[in-house]
């Protein structure tokens, strides 16, 4: 008996992109036949643009996995971690090199394949769970445990189309929940569903991991890839990039993913936002241990918001503050550095500035926003409320989370700032 | 890890599956669809039970449509264009076409658009995709016995009986079920890539119904044209319907040269589903 689950062997898949993608047509295919002779002439002329169209989602990849481990995929979107798994599932075959699955295979690239609205909760049970490859008597055997493990004992003979949409995604995780696979396939499926819910499918995860089933996870959610898996694939434009321990996988994905992008620049002072007195020069985000911009920040790290700025009048009193905005524009907070606002003094501020470059820097402690994105209007003023400059989403940032407040929960966390603060519990009686 | 351990050997086990490119001509593999028997039974079951629900006359549609042809083709066809049915009232004659027609037009309809319509589990899960088209021709034969129900009253209404003849209605069901799936795996993978199939269907159907013997006999075709009508397994199909239920001539050679041609199309057809299968998934 071997050890190994699953083997793949330079594994690539070549897709056919750009024109020809349309739906083709008989009469197209017919009128091809005919304009073949021509068409030999314009294609020896059009050949480099050809090689253009395709483009490879997969390529070269080799991996093993052994029986019993959870391994996560990551990587952006593009990289062809869903093209691996439907290949592993069989959906679509690969192009070239081959892959070796050992054991019965269950795959959920989406939760509720196959329902359909008109039918019964009970009906869709059914039919879902044979679509995802159940029998009719194991699904007889479970129907109680699954319409248990969905909350839907009242609505189970109601027509799905009448369910809310949280009812909708229960029912459709507790039937693949049942899935009995030795190998599990799974494409982010643990977005849906309210926190209690995704908590609870969580747990059954972990379950199924326990139980020494082999299990290959996709998933943007890092937390649940450094809590769940024992190893990571990091996917990058088809290729496997890295793969190792989860904390290292994800650190080198986030990594890679800080772009060039992090910084704002405008190398010519006439055309840079401000006036005669004052002009914005650039706007970057750093973060600790990190050198140049970033525009993807670990959740656990101290963010440097820096705005640069020519002084153009000799001997100006200029203060500096930022507007911090979470995604749908609420001011997180505002912040200057005057001496009052400012937890550190600044040397510059209420001191004439000579002309020139200055650069003012704001920081964030770390385990204080909360994940997702944020953006910075930088504001620069004379006097004490006379503002000269107010660039409005002059720059962006994606905090991330990477796992260390997620020993416990991995669930959303509400709230615009996730500060870390102290807790304690007193037993009074 | 064992990562550069064995990586040349494949793994020695009995249900390993091996995932490889897909070149050329595929094998089909039977054992494989049994065991995906249960996803057949309930995707026809889907089928049933979503298109008559929330209709006010349910099932009685099933027989609503061949009993109003008959009608019609009677008074048309019978009545006033006076089309020979060799001695059978003509009601029962055109009926007895009608029941195999409408099992196989459905059947054809269905299976060619059974793979569009469930593109989002073919996306999604694996599964052997001949089950859709084979749900494609099962799920007529239930309305199929709801108007042969009525075709039997009909018969006894113009006083005749079932004979042992009965037994042979099998073989030209199955012949019927099976010219609907050879030409629906035909058709249900090439609408996958072109979809124009799916507008070019009502006309072939049409075309076909002209072609085959429902409103009149195949007595009718000359002599000559024999051996070329009788490509169309329909024709074998209708005329023994005939046949068994009502007594006409046995449709001995029309039955071979049929069955031959039908068998040439399944076959065809099955392998030519197999080699386009590999691209449903990335194009459909």
């Amino acid at each position: 008996m071997s050890d190994i689950a699953i083997r793949i062997e330079n594994l690539g898949k070549l897709y056919h992109i750009g024109e020809r993608q349309g739906y083709k047509t008989l009469r197209e295919a017919i009128t091809n036949i005919f304009t073949a002779p021509l068409r030999k002439f314009k294609e020896a002329a059009k050949s480099k643009d050809e090689a253009l169209n395709y483009i490879w989602a997969l390529k070269n990849i080799s991996f093993e996995i052994n029986k019993g481990e959870v391994v996560g995929i990551i990587g952006g979107n593009g990289a062809g971690k869903t093209t691996l798994l439907k290949i592993l599932s069989r959906i679509t075959p690969p192009t070239e090199g081959y892959a070796e699955v050992c054991g019965r295979v269950g795959s959920l690239l989406e939760v509720g394949t196959g329902f359909h609205p008109e039918l019964t909760g009970r009906d869709n049970i059914y039919l879902n769970g044979a679509i995802l490859g159940m029998e009719k008597q194991e699904l007889n055997r479970k129907f109680d445990e699954i319409v248990a493990f969905a909350e839907l004992e009242k609505f189970i003979d109601t027509p799905v189309k009448h369910y809310s949409s949280g009812m909708y995604v229960r029912l459709a995780f507790a039937v693949a929940a049942h899935l009995e696979p030795e190998i599990l396939l799974i494409d982010e499926v643990l977005a849906v569903g309210d926190a209690a819910f995704q908590k609870k499918c969580l747990g059954k995860m972990g379950d199924v991991a326990r139980e020494g089933r082999t299990v290959v996870l996709i998933s943007h959610n890092m937390p649940s890839i450094i809590n769940l898996c024992q190893r990571a694939l990091l996917l990058t434009a088809g290729r496997l990039e890295k793969e190792g321990h989860p904390n290292d996988v994800v650190q080198h994905y986030l990594d890679t993913v800080r772009s060039a992008s992090g910084q704002i620049v405008w190398p010519e002072a006439a055309k840079a936002p401000g006036n005669d007195i004052v002009r914005l020069q650039a706007v970057r985000i750093l973060q600790e241990g990190i050198d140049g911009p970033a525009a993807d920040i670990d959740i656990s790290k101290e963010v440097v918001i820096e705005i640069s700025y020519w002084n153009l009048k000799d001997g100006a009193l200029l203060y500096t503050a930022i507007w911090l905005r979470d995604q749908i524009g609420t001011v997180v907070f505002s912040t200057a550095n005057t001496t009052s606002v400012s937890l550190t003094d600044d040397p510059w501020y209420g001191r004439p500035q000579p002309k020139g470059l200055f650069q003012a820097t704001c920081r964030i402690p770390g385990n204080f926003l909360n994940e997702g994105l944020y953006s910075v209007t930088a504001i620069v003023g004379r006097g004490a409320a006379d503002t000269q400059i107010l660039q409005d989403y002059a720059i962006s940032f994606h905090v991330h989370d990477t796992g260390q407040m997620r020993k416990e929960y991995f669930g959303g966390w509400i709230g615009i700032v996730r500060p870390r603060l102290a807790w304690e519990t007193k037993y009074t009686g | 890890m064992n990562l550069n351990r064995n990586r040349t050997k494949r793994l020695a086990n009995s249900n390993t599956i091996l995932i490889r490119p897909l070149r050329g001509w595929v094998p089909i593999n039977l054992s494989e669809l049994w065991a995906y028997r249960d996803l057949l039974y309930f995707l026809v079951w889907r089928e049933l039970k979503v298109r008559y629900k929330q209709t006010v006359l349910g099932i009685t549609w099933a027989v609503i449509q061949p009993f109003f042809m008959m009608i019609i083709f009677n008074l048309f066809f019978g009545r006033f264009v006076k089309i020979p049915s060799e001695g059978i009232p003509y009601p029962l004659f055109s009926y007895a076409a009608l029941l195999p027609w409408m099992l196989f037009s459905e059947g054809v309809t269905r299976s060619t658009n059974s793979l569009i319509a469930n593109d989002n589990i073919i996306k999604k899960v694996y599964f052997p995709r001949l089950i859709l088209p084979i749900s494609g021709i099962v799920s007529p034969l239930v309305d199929f016995g709801f108007s042969f129900a009525v075709f039997i009253g009909l018969m006894f209404y113009f006083g005749f009986g079932l004979t042992i003849r009965i037994l042979w209605l099998p073989v030209f069901l199955m012949m019927a079920l099976i010219t609907a799936l050879a030409v629906g795996l035909w058709l249900s993978a090439m609408n996958v890539r072109y979809r124009d199939v799916r507008y070019t269907i009502s006309f072939l159907i049409q075309f076909w119904f002209f072609a085959s013997p429902v409103v009149y006999s195949s007595a009718t075709v000359p002599k000559d044209w024999q051996l070329i009508y009788a490509l169309n397994p329909m024709v074998a199909v209708i005329e023994g319907f005939r046949w068994v239920l009502l007594g006409t001539n046995p449709p001995a050679f029309i039955t071979t040269v049929s069955m031959v041609a039908v068998l040439a199309i399944l076959i065809l057809g099955l392998f030519y589903f197999r080699r386009m299968e590999k691209i449903f998934a990335d194009e459909v």
